[in-house]
């Protein structure tokens, strides 16, 4: 098109006087091929995070015309699938009833979990393009595609068995690439029977059946926080041999007592010591040292306060210490209690980093996408979050967390087949005389080369020794044993 | 089997965009006159075919016998432009005509599948407005004096601006209509008109800043009536005739520069500025009130993809105005995104003809008021794209020829015949010009009189 301008300038005796003629029409080229370039980017890069919303009801009209895909598990196992009734109408089957409720969620009341991140999947079918014609021609509706997940079978039902009747949840992640093998939330519900049991679940807030307390619950994380407040340490120090402390089983400062469990007197001991037994008095201790901004600091290299990398909804971990803050509260915050709220699914992602050196890696639930007769549609691949923490501070923890399962709080997981390295936590809940404490464990196995990491929070389960350590063998032993 | 119609149309209304979109790149080239006449032909046998196919799409999907009557109007129209142009107007450039009539079709098309009453409207408004605009190319041979009424069009732009600021009914925010017309609209040929007639024999800098201070008061009294995408367009155009006719790149880098300033001192002072480019950074942190719109424009154009929905397909109503400021979306949902980057480009296209018109006419008059007219409609478009898919904040303006709206119809068929009015002039020699403008002199004081 500028062919004939230029042809013209030569012929026009006044071609000076058409040079800005030929700028504008440049920039205005530009700005018409950026449009362009930006559309292209958008359609190839940015769509699928605007379609997944789950705001966008558009791809429900899809339903008309495509019988929503199944979910899969890893296996291979249907996880939710569309069945036709008698009468031909369709219904929504999920296999393992209660066992996937939350991770998979429910198609109907708005939809949640899986069926609401992967609708638009389910949606589409990518059937061979004749076979789409022959069912158009026969007004028959097309298949849509199918959804494999990252999720185990065995994984799941081995939590899922092994919290039993307490409220909790467990998350196992795959350290290396961030595949979540299994997410699950007691109390649960039956997403077949949805409908009739809507109201109820609904309105029934001492269970809250319905939320995801993996990804949504919100619980002090007790001692499983010494991890961050060690990483403080560390990183004032440049090592952790330096410190030293003799416990008395508690300590007052301020007029502010922090005792240690059954006010156990540790004695003499080091950091590795005072981390493999939770020594309260020592991390109090330490904290009060360190001072609240520091503290918060570390945390935050950790994720506290930030953004996590999910795709699905979930609540993030608050740390709210900082310069001002009073010494009971850092007393209190360094060893997982005063304001400090997380999620299982965060503390998952925090063993899962040190599992794997320092990187987190983006945890994902979609493995592959297929049409109906297994033709791959799309991959999703393993992502890099990034490098929370240098491997240097990585192996650290890594090393830490070993005492705590070859001498400390978390024997009862050595002597196997395989290594665990982690952290126990009884963190207290309620107020005045009759105070609980939720049960936690993270950590992950094999020490030398991770295989997984997990996260178990049993609420009301007393020590992390007690009740959360058995679920993760349980989880362990599935693993390998099974 | 409906569907199987509709599934295919998709992709054949792709190819058939996609063609004329190379038809019209291949006009540029220069080439004998026969050849450029069949390529014309074609052209018109691309928007025949076309029309003929999303008419039977839109006939099938809705079962609504008004398609096919529509489609009988939409072809007679085509028709009669095209003969009307042919017998009245030797000279005219048919790539022009098809141009319209092209746009016109796809923006037809969009609007019978989302609102058939206001594809009617549309329709009557365009065939009186096209019927009228047949007289302008001879209006403007004839009337000389236009070069001399600066000062009538000034007023006449910011008396009736400043009327809607007062009078004007609210809308969406925005004060734009007076009595169901939007006269922003014509008062973007006004203005155009004001700049030429004031700067084409005189460009020193005592011109330019009476220029800019008719030009500012245009602009701040369209931005305090939250007009923003129409002050946008003028505030552009009068940069680009200042440094067109002065040839100072200086004029058009410290305007750049005045209007940056400017846009962050309005996002400071007026809230509806925040709350656009709010919705622009972070559509789904405000999405219950002012991302709504951006938010379902992209749900819209990515569940589109490449190939569309298919007419009647997808959910193009759930975007707010989508028959106004996001027919683009619309478009993108149900015809796709390469039939909107076809569209881009005959946008595009459309543009560098009317620049190619300008740079061959020789009356410096009628040169800068190509160049005007062409400025308008090329960031029009611009702004009108960009805001609906979120590549610049929206401004809430109406994508010429395409979008629902009258006056915006209205004005850009005027605008057109004026630009053909212009090339039927550009092959006359000066001194015919001058022979005429003689014998025209009286005819046309007498006129004034009248």
């Amino acid at each position: 098109m500028l062919r004939k301008k230029s042809g013209n300038k030569k012929q026009n005796p006044t071609q000076s006087r058409n040079q800005p003629y030929a700028i504008v029409s440049y920039m205005f080229v530009i700005i018409f091929v950026s449009l362009i370039v930006w559309l292209l980017y958008f359609n190839l890069v940015k769509s699928e995070e605007f379609i997944n919303s789950p705001y966008n009801t558009r791809q429900d009209t899809f339903a008309d015309r495509v019988i929503r895909g199944s979910i899969l598990s890893s296996e291979g196992e249907v996880l939710a699938a569309t069945q036709i009734a008698d009468d031909g109408s369709e219904y929504r089957y999920y296999p393992y009833a209660n066992m996937f409720a939350h991770v998979v969620g429910y198609a109907s009341y708005g939809k949640s979990g899986l069926e609401s991140e992967a609708n638009f999947h389910l949606l589409s079918s990518h059937a061979f393009f004749l076979e789409q014609m022959k069912n158009e021609f026969k007004n028959e509706k097309n298949t849509g595609d199918n959804v494999v997940t990252t999720l185990s079978v065995k994984m799941q039902s081995a939590a899922y068995y092994a919290l039993g009747d307490r409220k909790g949840a467990v998350v196992v992640l795959e350290p290396s690439t961030g595949k979540i093998l299994a997410m699950v939330s007691r109390s649960d519900f039956d997403p077949n029977y949805l409908e009739d049991n809507w109201d109820y679940l609904t309105s029934d807030e001492e269970n809250s059946s319905l939320l995801n307390r993996a990804t949504q619950g919100q619980y002090p994380p007790g001692s499983v926080f010494k991890i961050v407040t060690a990483l403080d340490y560390l990183r004032k120090h440049g090592t952790i041999e330096d410190f030293h402390y003799d416990c008395q089983g508690e300590i007052t400062k301020q007029e502010h007592t922090i005792t240690d469990y059954d006010r156990t007197v540790h004695g003499q001991e080091d950091l590795h010591d005072a981390f493999a037994y939770s020594c309260n008095s020592a991390f109090a201790e330490m904290g009060v040292q360190m001072g609240g901004e520091s503290l918060r600091e570390a945390g935050e290299s950790l994720l506290f306060n930030k953004k996590l990398p999910l795709t699905m909804d979930y609540k993030s971990s608050v740390l709210s210490t900082d310069s001002k803050s009073g010494v009971p509260l850092l007393m209190q915050t360094s060893i997982g209690q005063g304001n400090t709220l997380v999620s299982p699914m965060h503390m998952a992602m925090v063993a899962s980093t040190i599992a794997n050196r320092g990187v987190l890696m983006k945890p994902y639930l979609i493995d592959r996408v297929e049409n109906y007769n297994g033709d791959q549609v799309k991959k999703y691949m393993p992502d890099a979050y990034r490098e929370l923490i240098p491997v240097s501070e990585a192996s650290v923890l890594a090393e830490l967390m070993k005492g705590v399962v070859d001498y400390g709080t978390a024997t009862s997981l050595g002597g196997q087949g395989y290594t665990v390295a982690g952290k126990t936590g009884s963190a207290e809940y309620g107020e005045g005389e009759i105070k609980d404490s939720h049960s936690w464990f993270i950590g992950y196995s094999n020490v030398e080369d991770p295989d997984i990491a997990v996260s178990v929070i049993i609420e009301g389960g007393g020590t992390g020794s007690e009740s959360a350590v058995p679920v993760a063998g349980a989880i362990f032993n599935a693993y390998y044993y099974e | 089997m409906i569907n199987i119609i509709v599934e295919l149309s998709k992709y054949l209304l792709v190819i058939l965009v996609i063609l004329y979109t190379l038809q019209c790149f291949q006009m540029f080239r220069k080439q004998e006159t026969h050849r450029q006449k069949l390529l014309l032909g074609k052209q018109l046998t691309v928007i025949v075919l076309f029309l003929s196919l999303s008419f039977l799409v839109l006939y099938l999907k809705s079962g609504e016998l008004r398609m096919l009557l529509f489609y009988g109007q939409m072809m007679l129209y085509v028709a009669a432009v095209q003969t009307l142009y042919r017998i009245f107007y030797k000279k005219a450039s048919m790539l022009l005509v098809n141009n319209m009539c092209m746009l016109l079709s796809i923006g037809l098309v969009i609007l019978c599948r989302l609102n058939m009453e206001k594809a009617e409207r549309q329709f009557m408004i365009v065939a009186a407005g096209s019927a009228l605009a047949l007289v302008v190319p001879v209006m403007i041979r004839k009337m000389y004096f236009l070069k001399k009424l600066t000062w009538i069009y000034a007023g006449v732009g910011v008396i009736l601006l400043a009327a809607v600021f007062v009078l004007g009914r609210t809308t969406f925010g925005a004060k734009l209509t007076l009595f169901g017309v939007q006269p922003s609209e014509f008062i973007k040929i006004i203005f155009v008109f004001f700049m030429a007639s004031l700067l084409w024999k005189d460009s020193s800098f005592m011109q330019v800043v009476r220029a800019t201070i008719v030009a500012g008061m245009h602009v701040l009294i369209l931005v305090m009536s939250r007009d923003l995408g129409s002050a946008l367009v003028f505030f552009i155009t009068y940069l680009v005739m200042i440094y067109v006719v002065t040839r100072k790149p200086l004029y058009f880098v410290g305007g750049m520069a005045g209007g940056a300033v400017a846009s962050v001192i309005a996002y400071f002072l007026f809230g509806h500025v925040q709350q656009r480019v709010t919705a622009w950074k972070r559509p789904f942190s405000v999405y219950e009130q002012e991302g709504y719109q951006i938010v379902q424009s992209m749900f819209a154009i990515g569940t589109g993809s490449w190939f569309g929905m298919g007419l009647f397909q997808g959910s193009p109503d759930s975007i707010p105005v989508a028959d106004e400021d996001f027919v683009f979306s619309a478009i993108c949902e149900e015809l796709g995104g390469m039939f909107a980057i076809c569209l881009i480009l005959i946008c595009m296209s459309f543009f560098l003809m009317i620049v190619n018109i300008s740079l061959q006419i020789k009356n410096p008059f009628y040169k800068l008021i190509a160049l005007g007219l062409g400025t308008e409609y090329a960031f029009q478009v611009f702004l009108h794209i960009g805001g609906a898919t979120k590549f610049i904040p929206m401004t809430g303006i109406t994508l010429p020829l395409v979008s629902y709206g009258g006056s915006s119809a209205l004005t850009t068929i005027i605008m057109l015949a004026i630009i053909q009015g212009l090339y039927i002039l550009r092959e006359d020699e000066d001194e015919e010009l001058e022979k005429i403008r003689k014998a025209l002199e009286q005819n046309a004081q007498e006129e004034i009189g009248e």
